[in-house]
């Protein structure tokens, strides 16, 4: 993976002093808390319910043993023993002193991480394929580009007050586990004679109005691609609304002036601002390559697995996915075991996991979108040892991408921004189906909880989406159908009046009743729904 | 002005700015202009030889059109002054500075000593924009 | 009744305003009748509170009881994590948010 140079860590220290001045100024008071606000957001500093919640990036994703153990160190020191994974692949800490900031940086700094640009109406972390360099189905590894795009965004001075936030993510595969279609940019590597380059999708995004991105470009080479990206990000800067903040998002300018309209403006600056000389050398992205060069992977090995103990048998068939090398396999570890919290992870835990990426996976991690880890290079032959080593560890939920795998936002438990609880009604969701046999049984299930309209939870891309609402004062769920944040992309719809937290439940099983009643062999959740319509299930939930 | 802060060493220039419509309208010999948040830049980019000021309006700190119109300008090889005035912080000033702003007349004064440490923290920057700044791709690779 | 609350500029904690200074715990919070607004920014001046506003809440025997569960849940902690909230030994303590 990516190592830094000089140049890198300096800007990082250079970070992390600047922010320890603005701490500083802003408790010396001379910064309200108006303007501190943006500064300590474009670092992921957020003022929560009960404490100050920092947000470390984690890099499309990847992160090394080292790093994570610092994490955990975090959590242990700074915090109180845990971490919360979030949807953007990143890392929340839920009870940061403001006093304590900058030298929680400061160590996050000695293994090259951050928080800069966690938040704030800036270009946030670049995300990624939790897979990449180890997926059967790539074009090629997307991070050298996704880190491409890392250094070039971090402290763009002209993008760093945008009207609203901008996410990127970058694929390389014809499966989408990146939700790139719900991006401000999605890009999909691919190749065209022969040739490597982006095709480019913009205005896609969540929120209170979700929207597919649109193909803005079917191809751009490396050469030219950060030329073309400030194309895109210049016309948004320019002419995306900020008259009201509900309507700022890209995907409104392309709503507004129509895809055709936003492509011919941003052809016209690119035709500019490639003359500008601002794209590097290929020889850059060829010297970030090399650090994502496979590793030593051994050849020979067996592909055999002894699958006689019946619960192992189980995790491998449900958490273990194919690898693009023979003899290897690719671990997802579930943070969702049932009765717990989704993405959470104790400090302990987090030792262990970076403990096994250290010992059993090429010292790599992977967070993912669906707040899980991943041990991406597994030896099949390691696969019941590391098992072993997750279920003394409370990390064995052989759950992964079932009913109980939920993707839930932290919701008013903890979010200054929650209508509604999510936590709980994912636990109670997770208790209903406990059963593995059932969830299996129910097979691929997407079920992704937003406690309020900022759609953090992905309910609009669920198979089974829930939002949170606040109804006079009470908890209010509503129940959508048939979304999706992969390469079927798709949003969900409303099916109707909202519930109270255990009248959500009863209609989310009501809705797989009826899933039971009337699927086809072979089908998800998502294909019946699709074959059968809307109708019939909101008939099963609304009789 | 009494704000007023130049990284310029020619004399400041006292005319007073004029509107972006009243300079299109008729008022061409005007050596200075004034623009709008949401002023296109470009509308000057003909007249950009007889012009001595450009004046970027910030009415909230938020709103960041004019680091768009700031690089613009500089883009098209405008070599006047060019000045971020209204609700600029000093947090922002090194930004507006790689946009290509020589100049600040900010609402609220700056404190010398921060913007000095704010502008010197950075050694290099990643990328390319409008000031001389070399970015790292190039310290790599040469 | 009118009860003021905040976070610690320095720690992020909840706080709430006692008529004479800030406590964590919402049983020690005063009404504050009209006098919010002027509370909170001289107080938010001083920086003994950051983001302070002013909620409604119900005089109850147990102490002052917010009116909206957001706020309910400042005053407690996490509803998923007893443990972590203001009353752990107290396992009943969530209903109160409820």
């Amino acid at each position: 993976m990516y190592q830094y140079d000089q140049y890198d860590q300096s800007i990082v220290d250079a970070r992390v002093e600047e922010f320890r001045d603005q701490v500083k100024r802003r408790l010396d008071g001379h910064m309200t808390e108006d303007q501190f606000k943006p500064l300590r957001l474009m670092n992921g500093l957020y003022l929560q319910l009960h404490a100050y919640m920092l947000r470390v990036a984690v890099p499309y994703g990847t992160l090394s043993s080292r790093q994570m153990r610092m994490l955990g160190h975090v959590a242990r020191k700074y915090d109180r023993g845990y971490g919360h994974f979030t949807t953007r692949q990143n890392l929340q800490f839920n009870w940061i002193k403001l006093e304590d900031a900058p030298d929680i940086l400061a160590e996050l700094a000695t293994v090259e991480m951050h928080a800069i640009q966690t938040s704030g109406n800036c270009i946030r972390n670049i995300s990624s394929d939790q897979f990449a360099g180890a997926a059967a189905d790539e074009v090629t590894d997307p991070r050298p580009w996704a880190e491409l795009l890392r250094q070039w965004s971090t402290f763009h001075p002209e993008f760093t007050y945008l009207p609203r936030k901008f996410k990127i993510a970058v694929i390389a595969a014809p499966e989408d586990r990146a939700a790139m279609r719900l991006h401000d940019i999605g890009i999909e590597l691919l190749k065209k004679d022969g040739v490597l380059g982006a095709k480019i999708f913009v205005g896609g995004g969540m929120g209170r109005t979700p929207m597919i991105a649109h193909e803005i470009r079917d191809f751009v080479t490396a050469d030219e691609l950060l030329s073309y990206l400030e194309a895109c990000l210049r016309v948004y800067n320019r002419y995306g609304r900020r008259d009201n903040i509900y309507k700022a998002r890209i995907k409104i300018l392309l709503h507004e002036l129509g895809p055709d309209e936003y492509r011919r403006q941003v052809e016209e600056e690119f035709t500019h601002v490639k003359t500008l000389g601002i794209d590097p050398p290929v020889a850059e992205l060829e010297r970030i390559s090399a650090f994502f060069a496979p590793p030593e992977f051994e050849t020979g090995l067996s592909e055999d697995v002894d699958r006689s103990d019946p619960d192992f048998a189980v995790w491998l068939d449900q958490n273990v996915k194919a690898h693009k090398q023979p003899g290897y396999a690719i671990v997802n570890i579930s943070l969702k075991p049932v009765g717990g919290i989704p993405g959470d992870a104790s400090a302990d835990q987090i030792d262990v996991m970076a403990e096994l990426g250290e010992r059993y996976s090429f010292d790599e991690l992977r967070v993912t979108h669906a707040q899980n880890i991943v041990l991406p290079h597994v030896r099949k032959a390691d696969l019941y040892a590391v098992w072993q080593k997750l279920t003394d560890t409370g990390l064995a939920e052989a759950n992964l991408d079932l009913i109980s795998d939920i993707i839930a936002c932290p919701g008013l438990d903890y979010c200054s921004l929650a209508n509604a609880r999510s936590i709980p009604l994912a636990q109670k969701i997770a208790e209903r189906f406990r059963d593995l046999d059932r969830q299996r049984d129910l097979g691929e299930l997407k079920l992704k909880i937003s406690g309020c309209i900022n759609a953090c939870g992905h309910h609009h891309a669920g198979h089974i989406g829930i939002l949170g609402v606040d109804k006079k004062g009470k908890e209010n769920y509503q129940l959508s159908l048939g979304g999706s944040g992969a390469e079927d992309v798709s949003l969900a719809k409303i099916t109707g009046p909202g519930f109270d937290e255990d009248g959500v439940v009863d209609a989310i099983e009501r809705v797989t009743d009826r899933f039971v009643q009337v699927r086809e062999p072979g089908e998800r959740f998502l294909d019946t729904y699709r074959r059968v319509g809307f109708e019939t299930f909101k008939e099963a939930i609304y009789g | 002005m009494d704000n007023l802060l130049r990284f310029r060493d020619d004399e400041a220039h006292d005319e007073p700015a004029i509107t972006l419509d009243s300079f299109l309208d008729g008022q061409t010999n005007a050596g200075a202009v004034r623009l709008e948040a949401g002023d296109d830049a470009r509308a000057l980019l003909p007249s950009l030889g007889q012009l001595a000021l450009v004046e970027v309006s910030f009415p909230t700190f938020r709103d960041g059109r004019g680091f768009s119109a700031a690089r613009i300008l500089r883009e098209a090889g405008y070599q006047g002054e060019l000045r971020a005035a209204g609700d600029v912080l000093v947090d922002q000033i090194p930004h507006m500075r790689r946009c290509g702003f020589d100049s600040f007349a900010p609402q609220a004064p700056v404190d010398a000593e921060t913007l000095k440490r704010s502008l010197d923290r950075y050694p290099t920057p990643y990328q390319r924009a409008a000031d001389p700044a070399v970015p790292v791709w190039k310290l790599r690779h040469g | 009744m009118k009860l003021l609350t905040g976070n610690d500029l320095v720690t992020g904690d909840v706080t709430w305003w006692t008529g004479e200074g800030w406590s964590r715990h919402v049983e020690d919070a005063c009404d504050v009748g009209d006098r919010g607004e002027g509370l909170a920014k001289a107080e938010e001046g001083a920086r003994r509170v950051n983001v302070p506003y002013v909620i409604d809440a119900v005089e109850t025997p147990e102490g002052p009881r917010p009116a909206h569960i957001k706020d309910r849940i400042r005053a407690l902690g996490p509803t998923v994590r007893p443990d972590l909230t203001l009353k752990p030994a107290d396992p009943e303590a969530g209903s109160w948010v409820i």
